[in-house]
């Protein structure tokens, strides 16, 4: 398997001053302390100049002088040292949020800094107010703080100006405009104030606005941030590559990313095809199950076309590359994707409601105060300070952080729990499901089919079988082995077609079909879904049944959902035979099979027009659509890549309970997020009369913002504890990806 | 109290040196892997050399 080529030049960086850089991840270093072993050891080999593990994101850079190593040679050296790693390309997507999560965290440093600063000032200001401060020191305390003030609100409101002006050019008012225009007038006023050597400046008020309001922000990246990450994370270590045949007949690894139109490349058994294509030469039987959803094998031969995606079987097929890239479609699928992605796309998030509602009315309010003062026979110098202060209390600071701060607190239980958030909204729309609708292969089935007939084996002859699997390619021996146990016989030899044999002793031992073990066929035929494996020893043999298989927890995972008051129904792409068991299996009353993907939009819309809001689960791209017509989806990490864009969040691992922890986290969530907005509408109600009345001082602005923002904070802390009866997650960490977990090893 | 009048510019200058540090830090990629320098620093693989 080491002997062909690889091309990884298009992960190589450089050379910079001739050296090369490349940026891995491991597939199996689970441990934070095995770093120091890992670099060690891709420092001892030759040329490698640099080899520097980031714990926190799973990662490592390596830098080789050019010509002395390249990325085969760090990469098998790894391998060797028992660490299997897969280049990574940092994704354009990934750059530009960290660009963004260090330009928020400068921001934040500027205005936390001068706040503190200011603050200093500020309170002298106060305190001499009441005993025996000059007009002198006071006004020159007022204009220090407009020094620091004036150019850290330039720069660090700098997010907020400019969400608001794209915003207002867009003719629509966000969150961002009641912010910008509160800390603009808030220093003008500031500022005219100490010329006219006033007593009150609110220099600190709206330095400690933009602070609160950028931790909110910075919170909210960090979490993006890490999301982003993890998705690289997981499309590096599905490690897609293809054979390339070069005109000159040779094989070479390279990245399916680089494939172009009318390449040819080779497939293997066990091997899913890297592209939409059609075959050149070969036969074989593919599994489509992620594409169709269907388990039964479809054979193809010179002419057919293939899936992208689609696992060979059998044979060896040689490919002409229609389409790369990863939009493969079959059904105008995009259509229906498009189509249904417009009915989701009016979701409003919560804040956005919040903050259409709040920000004419808080405008209305100053302006009505200021006409009110006047009308009362107040200086218009008072009505207007009046009318300013409002503005700068009212300042939405604790609305601002009453949806980010329990989305960000909410969204590392989830992550810790191994369920990644695609988008924003995602726990929103995830707490409003009534209904969950389940695709059955892939979803509610692993991804592999697992060994069913394992007691009834004799011990012996599992034994045998395990050890004969690894020396195959067979999906159904790479599966056999993912649930077994075994050593490698190194005299075994795989038959192309047939199975593999070894010699152990004067025995002769083969795993593979029924006519390649000598056994009379039939007999053993389990499910119409059931694939059926032999193995031989000498004159004892046995049958193992292999079939897909629930997941481990499906069943009380659903019985868990049923009992929180959620209706469950399956839609499923496979054949009718195939979905009653499990359907039976599972409880579930209503279930339908042999569904197009327009079939299974149909059903959803149906729902949806009877008023249940509906979770979408699955995996193929088959359900790709109804992930995206669905109220809201879900993924595992195992579905094709177009099936996961769509979900609003993805799940790791064998389990099923992580779409059960969702759904709570996303209740608990949204429930602490209305707690939350109740709790700034009740600051607003009790700060706002008293700002109009006009008896708000700077100090009072002070201490009723950073009062109100810390209680929002503290309680979106509470998100981070699952709500009671919620099931634990700590038994799945994000960080273990388990190979088993992955589609297609990569050769 | 002439005496404010160079020690908050003071105080304000060694605030100042504290941003600079942070945004340097920042930069300068040490918070890139938090995570990982907390174990950095039980290693003792730099007393060897």
């Amino acid at each position: 398997m080491m002997a062909e080529d690889r091309d990884f030049s298009h992960f190589v960086r450089g050379p910079v001053d001739g050296l090369l850089t490349l940026d891995l991840i491991f597939e199996n270093v689970d441990c934070a302390a095995c770093f120091n072993d890992i670099e060690e050891k891709a420092l001892a080999l030759r040329g490698v100049e640099l080899a520097r593990v980031n714990v926190t994101w799973g990662r490592m850079t390596v830098a080789w002088r050019e010509g002395e190593a390249s990325a085969a040679t760090v990469l098998d050296h790894l391998a060797r040292c028992g660490y299997r790693a897969h280049p990574l390309q940092a994704q354009n997507a990934e750059l530009i949020e960290r660009d963004r999560t260090s330009q928020l965290l400068r921001c934040l440093a500027v205005a936390s800094f001068a706040a503190m600063n200011v603050m200093l000032l500020s309170v002298s200001v106060w305190s001499g107010n009441v005993t025996d401060i000059t007009p002198e020191t006071r006004d020159f305390f007022h204009w220090l703080s407009a020094l620091i003030a004036l150019p850290a609100a330039a720069y660090a409101g700098q997010p907020f100006f400019h969400s608001a002006f794209m915003g207002l050019r867009a003719r629509r008012v966000n969150m961002d405009v009641p912010i910008s225009l509160g800390i603009l007038l808030a220093l003008g006023m500031s500022v005219v104030e100490t010329a006219l050597h006033g007593e009150q400046a609110y220099f600190d008020s709206a330095l400690m606005l933009l602070a609160f309001l950028l931790l909110g922000r910075v919170l909210e990246q960090i979490m993006r941030q890490k999301t982003r990450v993890a998705a690289g994370n997981i499309a590096a270590l599905k490690g897609r590559t293809a054979h390339r045949i070069q005109p000159d007949g040779s094989l070479i690894v390279v990245p399916v990313d680089v494939l172009a139109p009318g390449d040819e490349v080779l497939v293997r058994a066990g091997e899913r095809a890297p592209a939409d294509a059609v075959v050149i030469s070969g036969a074989s039987t593919l599994d489509e199950s992620v594409i169709t959803g269907e388990t039964n094998p479809r054979s193809v031969s010179a002419g057919s076309s293939v899936h992208a995606g689609s696992l060979n079987f059998a044979g060896q097929l040689r490919l002409r590359v229609l389409k790369p890239g990863a939009a493969s479609l079959i059904d105008d699928v995009a259509a229906l994707i498009e189509r249904a992605g417009e009915a989701r796309s009016h979701y409003r998030r919560l804040a956005d409601q919040a903050s259409q509602i709040y920000a004419p009315m808080v405008h209305t309010a100053a302006a009505a105060t200021a006409i009110g003062w006047i009308i009362a026979g107040a200086s218009v110098h008072d009505a207007l300070m009046t009318a300013i202060s409002v503005l700068i209390i009212t300042c939405p600071c604790a609305l601002a952080l009453a949806a980010p701060t329990v989305q960000v607190v909410a969204a590392g239980r989830l992550f810790r729990a191994g369920v990644f958030l695609n988008t924003p909204e995602a726990l929103e729309r995830l707490a409003g499901i009534n209904t969950i609708v389940f695709d059955k292969t892939g979803t509610l089935t692993l991804p592999r089919p697992q060994l069913l007939n394992r007691s009834q084996t004799p011990e012996a002859l599992l034994q045998a079988a395990a050890n004969l699997c690894l020396s195959s390619r067979h999906p159904l021996a790479v599966a056999l082995a993912a649930c077994t146990r075994g050593e490698v016989l190194t005299q075994a030899r795989e038959i192309s077609g047939a199975g593999v044999e070894a010699f152990v002793g004067a025995e002769r031992w083969r795993l593979g079909s029924a006519a390649f073990c000598d056994i009379p066929e039939g007999g053993h035929r389990e499910a119409a879904s059931a694939s059926i494996l032999y193995v031989r020893c000498g004159e004892a043999f046995a049958p193992l049944v292999m079939d897909q298989m629930l997941r481990h927890d499906a069943v009380a995972t659903l019985a868990r959902l049923r009992s929180e008051g959620f209706a469950v129904s399956i839609l499923s792409g496979d054949h009718e035979s195939a979905v009653r068991p499990v359907a039976a299996q599972l409880s579930v009353d209503d279930w339908r099979a042999g569904l197009k993907p327009a079939d299974k939009i149909a059903a959803l819309e149906a729902m949806k027009a009877a008023g249940k809001r509906v979770l979408m689960v699955g995996d193929g791209l088959n359900d790709a659509p109804a992930l995206a017509a669905a109220d809201a989806s879900l993924s595992p990490m195992s579905a094709v890549d177009l099936a996961q864009a769509q979900a609003d969040a993805v799940f790791l691992g064998e389990r099923l309970a992580p779409v059960a922890e969702a759904l709570s986290a996303a209740r608990h969530a949204r429930w602490l997020m209305r707690e939350n907005l109740g709790l700034a509408v009740v600051y607003n109600a009790i700060a706002a009369p008293l700002a109009i009345a006009g008896y708000v001082t700077p100090l009072i602005a002070a201490l009723a913002m950073s009062g109100s923002s810390i209680l929002v904070t503290l309680n979106a802390l509470r998100a981070r504890a699952p709500s009671a009866g919620g099931a634990t997650s700590a038994d799945a960490p994000a960080s273990s990806l388990s190979p088993s977990a992955r589609p297609g090893a990569s050769p | 109290m002439n005496v404010l009048v160079f020690l908050v510019p003071l105080a304000l200058f060694l605030g100042l040196i504290g941003l600079f540090a942070f945004v340097w830090a920042l930069r300068n990629g040490q918070y890139e892997d938090v995570k990982g320098a907390s174990h950095r620093i039980l290693s003792d693989d730099d007393l060897l050399k």
